[in-house]
């Protein structure tokens, strides 16, 4: 780190930083301890002690079909909501980016469902797909699609996903637009004297310049359809039918929870640590390698 | 060819009003659900039941947002709106005051430890709530902080990305400010005051947008630690007013009380557009 000038004295900056170094320890490392360690053991059936199993909780996590089932639940999942956040949000941004006036409207009416947080979000989806009461059901039905995500993992799965995209499409929009308005206006009038039509300057000139951006988001939406969709996922189906959309966040709480399965719940915090771990790693990475651009 | 002076890129070429069209498509297909919630919660429960239901507002609107303000389901929605604001604004409040200490302390002084407490601070940012749920409950609970703001609160108010943020900002303060109030003896208190607090201004408001945000979104641990409908927020309270088994759901005042959770954070959102984004753009960065 740079020379900078310093105050004198040890006391008053441990004072400062004491405030968030207490909470970090008391909310963050000895829970995330606790974890780890209740992950080694498994109570007795009247929860009056524990036996240590050593790995023995992720050995039977793994050699269980329904969490095996769940990771590849979870790697779908967060593909789909991915994709659809991602690309409707580009297809919008290259939009508005065209426009000169006007844009500031758009933007603001499609920043809206930014503000809605995801359980809100699950409950709009599930009225309009709601199989007694949905609009959308029931216009799928006249067209004689029987709609039913209740008993339909495939349609159940399109569903939760379509409702935790849609407020990623806000999210996205700003961060592409903000990309394509930063591309040099000269690098593409020098395309466009070259002949080259709008899609044409699109595909070879500034997709590849938006790169950096479009992983950036990558990463953040795939951490985000980790985390951040329980909301989603408990309004609208609560993971199922039959499990088809218990991703692993969502079955820490419901083992540890509703099934009162410690030792396991402990073992899947674990794994989703790593899992946390890698996608900072990646992230971070993704940060140096802006820096020395 | 005349175009081309001034329309190399066809900026207002010929797909203008084609880009309208789509972008109106958009805003449209995006706005939808919030209209449908919209329109569901100014009509009565059988114009609902009876699919289709209309697409335009009726005439329920003082009925089923009365109703749902006043005496809700569970408990009344005003009840469960005052403790989403207490929630969402003492998380976003407390978040930025011990992330400005702990990034002054760390800036402007070297002391024992305090590498040690950079990669403390920094390692909580691969720790989300949703990662360690079980055994946080079992802290919050032994503190008997179930069922109280407290334990809504402090879980939730440590934050790596605004001591960050801080951080990289305080870094950009010219040094001659800090050695000038050296030199005229001002306690470094007196400095943060004096100095760091008021340039950090916009970067404070802007991180203010971002985090009352995330405290109102919050929807897991809510749901956890608030087993009494009077602790209720209003974002986890919605799932708790569909009936349980066979009973049709009160739809219009479920949708009133959708868009009543949703409008504090658009407010927010669509009024402070600039900061909104400036703060999105640096807490990502």
């Amino acid at each position: 780190m740079n020379q900078r000038v310093t105050f004198r004295g040890w006391w008053l900056p441990i004072l400062l930083i004491a405030p968030q170094v207490l909470i970090s320890v008391i909310f963050f490392f000895y829970p995330a301890g606790q974890a780890i360690w209740q992950s080694l053991f498994i109570p007795d059936p009247f929860g009056l002690s524990s036996v240590f199993v050593g790995l023995g909780n992720f050995e039977f996590l793994f050699s269980d079909k329904f969490y095996r089932a769940s990771f590849v639940t979870t790697a779908v999942f967060s593909i789909l909501v991915t994709l659809c956040s991602m690309i409707p949000a580009l297809f919008l941004a290259v939009m508005a980016d065209r426009l000169i006036k006007g844009s500031g409207t758009y933007r603001t009416m499609l920043i809206w469902p930014y503000a809605v947080a995801p359980a809100i979000a699950g409950v709009l989806w599930l009225f309009m797909f709601n199989t007694r009461v949905g609009v959308v059901s029931w216009y799928l039905g006249q067209l004689g699609y029987d709609w039913n995500h209740v008993l339909n993992g495939g349609e159940a799965m399109g569903l939760v996903v379509i409702a935790s995209a849609w407020g990623r499409i806000s999210y996205n929009f700003l961060f592409f637009l903000a990309a394509l308005q930063a591309v040099p206006r000269s690098v593409i009038e020098a395309a466009a004297i070259d002949g080259a039509r709008f899609w044409k300057r699109f595909w070879t000139v500034v997709l590849p310049l938006l790169s950096p951006t479009a992983f950036f988001l990558l990463v953040v939406n795939i951490v985000y359809s980790f985390f951040e969709t329980f909301g989603v996922i408990h309004t609208i189906t609560s993971g199922g039918p039959q499990q088809s959309t218990t991703i692993l966040v969502y079955k820490v709480f419901a083992d540890g929870f509703v099934g009162q399965d410690l030792g396991s719940s402990a073992a899947q915090s674990v794994v989703l640590l790593f899992v946390v771990g890698l996608l900072t790693v990646i992230q971070f990475k993704y940060i140096e390698k802006k820096v020395h651009y | 060819m005349s175009k081309n002076i001034n329309g190399m890129v066809e900026k207002r070429g010929s797909g203008l009003w084609l880009t309208h069209v789509f972008m109106i498509i958009g805003v449209l297909i995006i706005f939808f659900p919030i209209w449908l919630a919209f329109v569901a919660s100014t009509v009565t429960q059988p114009e609902i039941v009876k699919p289709p239901m209309p697409l335009w507002p009726g005439d329920q609107f003082w009925e089923n947002y009365s109703k749902a303000l006043f005496s809700g389901v569970n408990v009344p929605v005003s009840t469960m709106l005052v403790n989403s604001f207490i929630m969402a604004i003492s998380i976003a409040i407390g978040k930025i005051i011990i992330s400005l200490l702990s990034a002054f302390a760390i800036v402007y002084f070297r002391f024992p430890g305090r590498i040690f407490f950079f990669w403390m601070i920094f390692l909580t940012l691969m720790l989300p709530v949703e990662v360690r749920i079980v055994p946080t409950y079992e802290v919050v609970a032994s503190f008997g902080m179930l069922n109280s703001y407290s334990g809504l609160i402090f879980p939730l108010i440590a934050s790596a990305t605004a001591t960050f943020l801080f951080r990289q900002f305080f870094l950009t303060i010219p040094d001659e400010l800090a050695e000038a109030s050296r030199v005229d003896g001002a306690s470094p208190m007196r400095f943060f005051w004096d100095i760091v607090l008021p340039m950090s201004r916009t970067n404070i408001a802007a991180l203010f947008v971002i985090l009352f945000i995330y405290g109102w979104n919050q929807y897991l641990w809510p749901l956890l630690i608030t087993t009494e409908p009077e602790m209720n927020t209003i974002v986890m309270g919605i799932k708790q007013m569909f009936p349980s088994g066979d009973d049709v759901a009160d739809w219009p005042v479920i949708m009133a009380t959708s868009i009543l959770a949703m409008i504090p954070p658009v407010i927010v959102v669509v009024g402070m557009q600039k900061l909104f984004i400036r703060g999105l753009v640096d807490s990502e960065k």
